[in-house]
């Protein structure tokens, strides 16, 4: 122990030990900052990490809820929805894609072109991530599917549901529903928060119209979702909420009629209760099938749409535009009467044309009406006549009546598509054409050619405000129980009209205003209408009714499309020998039944000649099927007031 | 000395068994029981591969580590030069024959495990530098002659590893052998110069570096630089411990891990697969298993009387708290990731083999703490 080496050794250890006390040292301030950092995460920061890591955790997919339905005036459903059967694949799934659509191409209807969008689709998804090979097969291919799944890896059947049109007789003022473009959601704000891709939203019509109250509220899945993105387990699901459903005015079985009558014409029919406004009928043909748009359009099909000449997409009866022609000639008139520049028995002679500075208008009788006084006008509808109480009453006085009954602004809350049309004046012509007024233009205005434009609906609101003795009315399309009694009001009102008012219906329609002057007037109107449907002579008696249930008081009217050339008028050229385009708008607007009025009509048909022969048999018979269906309409209307 | 090899010569197997620690042994024994419930968690609590093959290796290994106890501290001195050189040729061999995985060769093929002799070196180096050192005289300690082996069996293996790649293993390998340098006396001058030289070096150091390697480096000092690229596994693992508190979410409800966000959770990351499921208590507890392991091992340097038995202790100690304290210290954002596995906790049979073979030299300390070895 005491040998050199053996000394040499303990001082060793010593120098060992001193080195090995200050790497202790040095471990000990590791540890503590070990311990440091632990107490920061953990401990200081740990609320921020703990959301860090649920944001890695949890992930939400947005579900589309179900839309709203529509309803028609009897509750039945004009635009419902429908379980679809679609098939969806899981691409990861599936061990070979390509085997896989060879395989569905024998099962189902897919075309080369849809493949190769989904070989695309699946390129750029996640292969977990479903995707939509078919959003509508019929029930035969699904069942087909489904027996043949086990062959069929990755392949989900999926039982869905999608708007469904029962029939596409009212697809114009219902509108269509489809998906969502880049364009609707820079536009449309409620979307924002409501988008879930593959939703369907409302492009037009009612649809367009009701969208942020109708899609509903969203839900959503909760998901707890790996690294990768794939979901493992459902941690939450809010199936959110159905669309809110609306009732109509319409009715569906008079759609369905009407929509049969006039199919193969370029026309419009609308029909309205003259006392609350309610819009019983809207229709437009040729129509189209919205139901091709749910599920993404067919091209041919949607080519032959927008190439047919009858433009089966516009929705002629709030957004085609056509002169108001002799309809007009009930406002001229009464116009004329409230201002005081004629009276009723006043007469002119007609000798089927006049002349002012030189230039001729014709009245459409060549031979000319004789004496004729304003029921005589309005019965015969002579142009002569209402040239010269036209030329008397100047056109601003006429536009300012034209206006209050509905003509030149729109009648319907939030219908994109509806046009307001023209009523021409003065001031008007001014502004947007920069010219001064002639006075040849107030003789063609006195018979509604021109630069009048107005919608059918314009017109049939016009009808039904001079039907309900003169009262201002809001046309509407979205039931309402409230304004109901403005029904009984205005039927009061026109059999009381110098008694104070029973303080119930005063209270309910205080904002009712009267369109009149002197209210004899407005029966002046209304009885010359009737002589012009129902009296030898008239424009449309061919086409009366007989029984005292439907009788109706009606206005014809044309308007022109081309003038007639004073050779063509020497050669009595009939309007059924002009090419289809040059033939003349056939009108007709009628209320019903004349001594107690209920319903206003009005038709138009697109190059159908005249009015009393193209568009007063169409009116003829759906007045008819209105009427018939009134008492079970009235029922429902008692059955809802005493809900109230 | 006569006397003294007597007395160790006569120890009784009973005595021997007595004198084992039981502290260290039983520390052990429980981190290896906490691995498994980790490994076990990894595998979404199901007894699948890698918790399977984990049990087998820890229990295989830690009998290994007590049977290598009771071999002569004597043998190890005498065949320390040895196994060094057999490490050596192992990792010459994996640079022929080696295995490659993910663009870097590092393992051999012994058909009954994948054995990567860069662990074993880490153990290797130590045992060289230990003996060296003990047999190196004060007075010649620190003359550049005897400097020059060191040196050579320092950094040959070193650049067999790190051309591998392997950096961080390369790394810990190094830190070993300063460590027993450090301890024998060498002076602190020379550690400075090579220091110096190191820093000189560095640039071209960084020349040869894979691009990933460079990534890394950059990831660290900002892991936002490339949140879902290099610099994912800090964050993900930074919001593995974050969100695990104070208590933690429970055993198997780690969602960091069971979800995947957790990279490499059987590896390098099982600490941080731990301390998300048993949050600021649990990771304490491990600290503080593995300081208890350090410090028997200290304890034993203490009491050994060779000079061998306390460089090798001391110096085996300060590695396995080094190994410790990188791969905690790279989990919770403080190093770049380097790749290096937490000793015991990790997958990995290597790692394992050979801190179960370094144990068992170190208990081999205590158990012939007084037999002189030479």
């Amino acid at each position: 122990m005491l040998s050199p080496s053996s000394g040499n050794t303990v001082i060793k250890s010593k120098l060992i030990g001193r080195r090995m006390f200050l790497l202790t040292a040095a471990k000990a301030v590791i540890m503590v900052g070990i311990i440091g950092r632990l107490v920061s995460l953990q401990i200081n920061e740990r609320t921020k990490y703990k959301t860090l890591s649920d944001k890695n955790r949890f992930r939400e997919w947005k579900l589309a809820p179900e839309r709203g339905v529509i309803r028609d005036f009897f509750d039945k459903e004009i635009a419902s929805n429908q379980q679809v059967y679609q098939v969806h694949l899981i691409p990861e799934n599936s061990k070979d894609i390509e085997k896989l659509f060879v395989r569905l191409k024998t099962i189902l209807n897919i075309t080369e072109k849809k493949l190769f969008y989904l070989r695309r689709v699946i390129a750029k998804q996640k292969p977990w991530e479903p995707i939509i090979v078919s959003d509508n097969i019929t029930w035969s291919e699904f069942s087909r599917l489904n027996l043949f799944l086990h062959e069929l890896e990755g392949v989900k059947p999926i039982v869905s549901v999608a708007r469904m049109y029962p029939d596409n007789s009212s697809a114009h003022i219902l509108g269509y529903v489809s998906q969502v473009s880049a364009k609707d959601l820079q536009t449309k704000k409620y979307l924002k928060d409501l988008h879930v891709p593959g939703m369907s939203i409302g492009k037009t019509g009612l649809e367009r119209k009701l969208d942020e109250e109708i899609i509903g509220k969203i839900g959503f899945q909760r998901y707890e979702v790996n690294a990768y993105g794939k979901r493992i387990k459902q941690i939450l699901i809010n199936e959110g909420q159905a669309g809110k459903s609306f009732k109509t005015t319409l009715d569906f079985e008079v759609q369905k009629f009407t929509s049969e009558l006039i199919k193969d014409k370029a026309a419009a029919v609308c029909v309205m209760d003259v006392y609350n406004g309610d819009i019983v009928s809207l229709v437009s043909s040729p129509t189209f099938k919205p139901n091709e748009f749910v599920h993404g359009l067919d091209k041919t099909y949607w080519n032959s749409l927008i190439k047919n000449e009858m433009r089966p997409l516009t929705n002629k009866a709030i957004a085609g535009l056509y002169p108001p022609g002799s309809t007009i000639k009930t406002l001229v008139a009464l116009s004329a009467l409230e201002n005081g520049v004629i009276k009723p028995l006043d007469t002119f002679k007609c000798s089927g044309k006049i002349e002012l500075y030189g230039e001729k208008f014709h009245c459409w009788e060549k031979e000319g009406h004789g004496i004729v006084n304003l029921r005589k006008g309005i019965q015969r509808s002579c142009d002569v006549y209402f040239y010269e109480i036209a030329r008397k009453l100047g056109v601003d006085r006429l536009s300012e009546t034209a206006k209050k009954f509905g003509l030149g602004k729109k009648v319907l809350n939030g219908f994109v598509e509806e046009r307001s049309g023209v009523v021409p004046n003065t001031k008007w012509k001014k502004k947007f054409i920069g010219q001064n007024w002639y006075l040849g233009e107030t003789l063609h205005s006195g018979i509604g050619q021109g630069y009048f434009q107005s919608t059918p609906l314009q017109l049939c609101l016009m009808t039904a405000q001079i039907a309900n003795g003169g009262f201002e009315i809001k046309p509407r399309i979205i039931f309402n129980k409230k304004n109901n009694s403005l029904r009984e009001y205005i039927k009061y009102k026109n059999e009381n009209p110098n008694d104070p008012l029973p303080t119930d219906l005063l209270v309910s329609n205080f904002e009712l205003k009267p369109l009149f002057k002197n209210q004899e007037n407005i029966n002046l109107i209304k009885d010359a209408m009737f002589s012009s449907s129902n009296e030898p002579g008239g424009t449309s008696y061919r086409h009366r009714w007989e029984n005292k249930k439907f009788t109706f008081a009606g206005k014809t009217g044309s308007s022109q499309i081309k003038r007639f050339t004073e050779a063509q008028r020497e050669a009595e050229v009939k309007q059924e020998s002009l090419p289809y385009k040059d033939r003349d708008h056939a009108l007709f607007v009628a209320y019903a039944p004349y001594n107690d009025p209920k319903y206003a009509i009005s038709v138009l048909v697109e190059h159908g000649g005249s009015g009393g022969k193209a568009a007063a048999p169409i009116a003829k018979k759906v007045i008819k099927k209105v009427l018939e269906r009134h008492e079970l309409r009235e029922r429902i209307d008692s059955l809802l007031g005493e809900q109230v | 000395m006569f006397k003294a090899r007597s007395i160790q010569s006569s120890l009784s197997m009973k005595d021997k068994i007595l004198s084992i620690d039981y502290v260290l042994v039983f520390s052990i024994f429980i981190l290896g029981l906490i691995s498994i419930l980790a490994m076990y968690s990894t595998d979404g609590g199901e007894l699948k591969y890698h918790t399977k093959s984990h049990i087998l290796r820890f229990f295989v290994f830690f009998s290994m580590f007590l049977i290598l106890s009771f071999i002569q501290i004597r043998f190890w001195h005498s065949q320390s030069y040895l196994i060094y050189i057999l490490f050596f040729i192992l990792l010459l061999g994996v640079k022929y024959f080696g295995l490659t995985s993910s663009g870097s060769k590092r393992w051999l093929d012994l058909y009954f495990m994948n054995l990567q002799p860069s662990e074993l070196m880490k153990i290797g180096l130590i045992l060289f530098l230990a003996k060296y050192y003990h047999r190196t005289s004060i007075e010649n300690l620190n003359r550049v002659r005897y400097l020059f082996l060191p040196v050579v069996v320092l950094i040959a293996p070193l650049i067999l590893v790190a051309t591998q790649p392997d950096l961080g293993t390369a790394l810990l390998i190094a830190a070993g052998g300063l460590t027993v340098a450090w301890l024998a006396g060498v002076r602190v001058k020379f550690f400075a110069l090579s220091g110096l030289a190191f820093m000189a070096l560095l640039p071209i150091a960084i020349s040869f570096l894979k691009p990933y390697q460079k990534s890394r480096i950059l990831t660290f000092l900002n892991p936002e630089r490339d949140p879902l690229g290099a610099g994912y596994q800090i964050i993900q693992s930074k919001i593995a411990i974050g969100s695990g508190g104070l208590f933690g979410k429970g055993f198997l409800q780690g969602s960091q891990s069971y979800l995947d966000y957790l990279p490499e959770k059987h590896t390098d990351f099982i600490f941080t697969l731990f301390s998300e499921e048993f949050g600021f208590f649990g990771s304490l507890f491990i600290l503080f298993l593995y300081a208890i392991i350090v410090w028997r091992i200290v304890q034993i340097g203490n009491v050994t009387r060779s000079n061998f038995g306390k460089l090798y202790c001391y110096s085996f100690a300060t590695a396995f708290f080094i190994y410790v304290v990188v791969n905690m210290m790279m989990v919770l954002g403080l190093l770049p990731i380097v790749g290096s596995p937490l000793p015991i906790m990790s997958y990995g049979g290597s790692s394992m083999l050979a801190i179960m073979f370094g144990l068992g030299i170190a208990m081999s300390c205590k158990v012939y703490k007084d037999t002189p070895v030479n």
